[in-house]
């Protein structure tokens, strides 16, 4: 079934791909070429003064309590997002597939957030939750709930998550959208015909005719929760209270932007490829097989 | 065969994402998602027969592929590089050096109008200031500069950076060594003793300072006269603050007593200095990268054991780091606040009741109490890079002689808010009668020079004091939550700052 595009000109084919791997090599290979080799190096922030170290940086990055910390707050923050996301954007995604007056709009509206930079969402979420000028901080914390992100790691850690999630949602809803709307009617009406209910229909039909859909969504929220919620973080909390919300990007962040320890932050770097790579590898090596493709 | 090709792209993209060892605080400067292309996205299901074990085509889970792309098509973020700004015409035959600066909007454009001033007052020489981002974002920006040899001639460098910008001896060229290689006079002596000697080594000048403030108390008049307290007598001592503020929250006069912007550089920094108590050894770090911290001492813990139990009754209410807890001061939330001279701006617009400005209080029963306050704020540091002429410096010697005339200094303070660094500064605005039309305004100048300073408040120089205080802040926070006690967290800030203290000094061992 293959098909072989044979080129005339032998030099063509690599003509045409040159900008492809120009952009590869430049914006890819060479940044984090670089980050591999600041990871053996120690230099003040100036590169007055440049040591080889070998791995000394990753066994400092590695022993740190800290960072072990970071690891366990990253993995129960990207696993809550990814949960969320998919839940509610599913929700939305079997409610906006049904026959409703309006759906047009409805999944038009829903989009919207999607257009949102991750710090300008978190700019309003802090709005609204603000507890001294947020309206609904405002009026728990009058309400006599006590309500500060500033100071309570747990809610800072659910505020988080939420903001992040939010434009998520609307990414995801329009992949699970899409799918369902391609699921051939035939066979939810045959379902239908059989007298399945509702849940059964979901259940046994879309469901598993969308798990392409969702497999891709899930390495996507997963990667997504791993490194760009960097704005989310920053616009609301720093990281803080304590260290309640410093994940591993914001502490590679903190520790080479602000702390200017260039070395130990590029080998933090080095090992979120490694740690992501991982992840997308084990999702395509193992989750595949689990996808329903009948 | 075409997984594998999903398989690269995800890792591309995400490899992409990941190396980039500093991503940048703007939010615009995200990377593109890690996402695949939507229009990619649909592949992997419906080019999915190739794998071995499935059975037939499935098109239908694709997502149609119409639809997809245009929603994702909007966020592409664009970083705006900041040299996208009009430029200004500079007169030929000038001289240009380079200033970027770190001070936001209006503060900025007032830095910006200094630079004319000086332009318009020759015409030999030309000032190009520029507005490089927030401080810590010039900071990279000059460190980034610098290592591509384009350093700018002049940079603004905010205070707990000096430690390492000194450390920096190849970068940088001290504005003593500048002074006398373009015969340009700069006497330390017309400065503050705390401003000059928190930017000197061995009593010469290393940086140039511009722009200080230091933290005071603001205190809600309409709120104490509601309170039954006296609205013209702020607390002098720590023992009356914690009266007045829990009196101010039992009678409902206000929610919260007293909270404090800046908890690490008021209730720390200048905490130590207004009590003669070390923050570090080595005075404060002034002699050597070898300090260690030492505000674990009984009255570092019985001053922060103090702001807890104000917090179980209510008084005390903690608002966030850094200048976050500033709002909660014009609204009228809180009655009570330690923030920097420099919000008093802010305060003069937002405040819909009466308000006065003090010096911070004291434990009086600490017999060395009270001394001087010390300074915050940024210097403008001279940069070396290949190819500096002798002209070049010259330039940037007369442009220092200019922004340090008394006058200029006398105007400098009457428009920013920032402290009169120079003491002619002080005499000619107090002798304009500005103190007369704005009281309180005179506050940190004289706080800041009520005492001589001591080695203990002259000023700190720390490596990695920015991450000093996020470690305090922390630390603290957990201890506001009732997470740890005060002295667990104060002998854990210690900890952890020396490791931090330790490693700044392995850089340039």
């Amino acid at each position: 079934m293959r098909r072989r595009v044979v080129f005339n000109n032998r030099f063509l084919p690599y003509f045409l791909l040159a900008p492809q791997v120009a952009i590869t090599i430049i914006f890819f290979f060479w940044p984090a070429g670089q980050a591999i080799y600041q990871s053996v190096l120690r230099q003040d922030p100036f590169g007055l003064r440049t040591k080889f170290v070998y791995l000394e940086n990753f066994q400092a990055v590695l022993s740190d309590p800290l960072y072990i910390e970071a690891i366990q707050v990253t993995v129960i923050f990207s696993v809550s997002v990814t949960i969320f996301v998919m839940v509610v954007a599913l929700l939305f995604a079997v409610m906006a597939d049904r026959q409703i007056r309006g759906a047009q709009a409805y999944k038009t509206l829903l989009l919207w957030p999607y257009a949102l930079a991750p710090a300008v969402a978190a700019v309003l979420w802090m709005f609204i939750f603000h507890p001294s000028i947020g309206v609904i901080g405002k009026a728990l914390n009058n309400s006599g709930l006590p309500w500060d992100y500033h100071l309570n790691s747990v809610q800072a850690f659910v505020l988080v998550v939420i903001a992040s999630s939010w434009k998520q949602i609307a990414h995801n809803f329009l992949f699970f959208l899409a799918g369902l709307q391609s699921v051939p009617i035939a066979v939810v009406e045959a379902a239908l015909i059989d007298g399945a209910s509702a849940w059964k229909l979901f259940r046994s039909i879309l469901f598993p005719l969308i798990s392409p859909t969702t497999f891709y969504l899930l390495t996507v929220n997963l990667v997504f929760a791993f490194f760009d919620t960097f704005g989310v973080i920053h616009a609301l909390t720093r990281g803080g209270p304590g260290r309640s919300t410093t994940t591993l990007m914001y502490k590679a962040y903190m520790d080479g932007y602000v702390n200017l320890n260039l070395g130990e932050s590029a080998a933090q770097s080095v090992i979120l490829i490694i740690i992501v790579s991982v992840i997308v590898w084990a999702q395509f090596r193992y989750m595949e097989g689990k996808v329903h493709y009948t | 065969m075409k997984r594998t090709t999903l398989f690269v792209l995800i890792l591309l993209a995400v490899l992409f994402v990941a190396c980039a060892p500093a991503p940048t605080p703007a939010p615009t400067a995200a990377p593109p998602t890690a996402a695949p292309k939507p229009t990619e996205a649909p592949k992997p299901a419906a080019t999915q027969p190739p794998a071995p074990t499935t059975a037939p085509p499935q098109p239908t889970a694709a997502p149609k592929p119409t639809e997809a792309p245009k929603p994702t098509e909007a966020p592409k973020p664009t970083a705006v590089p900041p040299t996208a700004t009009a430029v200004p015409v500079i007169p030929p035959g000038r001289v240009v050096v380079e200033f970027w600066h770190g001070l936001t909007k209006p503060l900025g454009d007032i830095l910006e109008g200094v630079a004319a001033d000086f332009n318009k007052s020759q015409d030999k020489y030309y000032v190009n200031a520029n507005f490089k981002g927030a401080y810590p974002d010039t900071m990279n920006a000059a460190i980034a500069a610098f290592r591509a040899g384009k350093a700018p001639h002049i940079v603004q460098m905010f205070e707990v950076g000096t430690a390492t910008m000194m450390a920096a001896k190849g970068a940088i060229k001290p504005v003593y060594e500048l002074a006398k290689e373009t015969g340009v006079n700069i006497d330390p002596k017309m400065y503050i003793p705390a401003v000059a000697g928190y930017y000197s080594l061995d009593g010469n000048m290393i940086s140039m300072p511009l722009n200080s403030s230091t933290t005071i108390m603001y205190w809600n008049k309409d709120a104490f006269k509601k309170a039954g307290l006296d609205p013209e007598k702020p607390p002098k001592t720590w023992a009356e603050l914690r009266t007045m503020a829990k009196q101010i929250v039992d009678s409902k006069a206000s929610t919260c007593g007293f909270t404090t912007s800046w908890l690490t550089w008021a209730q720390f920094e200048n905490f130590s200095a207004i009590h003669n108590v070390p923050l570090a050894t080595k005075a404060n770090g002034m002699l050597g990268m070898d300090a260690e911290l030492k505000i674990n001492s009984d009255l570092h813990i019985r001053h922060m054991q103090n702001l807890v139990d104000m917090q179980k009754e209510g008084s005390f209410k903690y608002g966030g780091r850094d200048a976050a807890p500033d709002a909660l001061f014009p609204s009228g939330e809180c009655a009570i606040i330690h923030a920097s001279s420099g919000s008093r701006a802010r305060y003069t617009t937002d405040s819909k009741f009466a308000w006065g400005a003090a010096m911070l209080p004291y434990y009086d029963d600490v017999p060395t109490a009270p001394k001087n306050s010390i300074i915050g704020g940024a210097s403008l540091w001279v940069m070396t890079a290949p190819g500096r002429t002798v002209d070049e410096y010259k330039a940037l010697g007369e442009f220092f002689r200019y922004i340090s005339q008394p006058e200029q200094d006398a105007k400098w303070h009457q428009s920013t808010g920032y402290l009169p660094i120079t003491i002619g500064g002080f005499d000619r605005t107090k002798a304009a009668g500005f103190y007369d039309k704005n009281p309180g305004a005179d506050v940190p100048y004289m706080q800041l020079t009520r005492t001589q300073p001591t080695e203990n408040s002259m000023g700190l120089r720390l490596g990695d004091m920015p991450a000093i205080r996020i470690v305090i802040y922390e630390e603290m926070e957990k201890a506001f939550q009732g997470q740890q006690t005060v002295k667990q967290a104060l002998d854990n800030v210690v900890k952890r700052g020396n490791e931090l203290l330790r490693a700044f000094e392995k850089l340039y061992k």
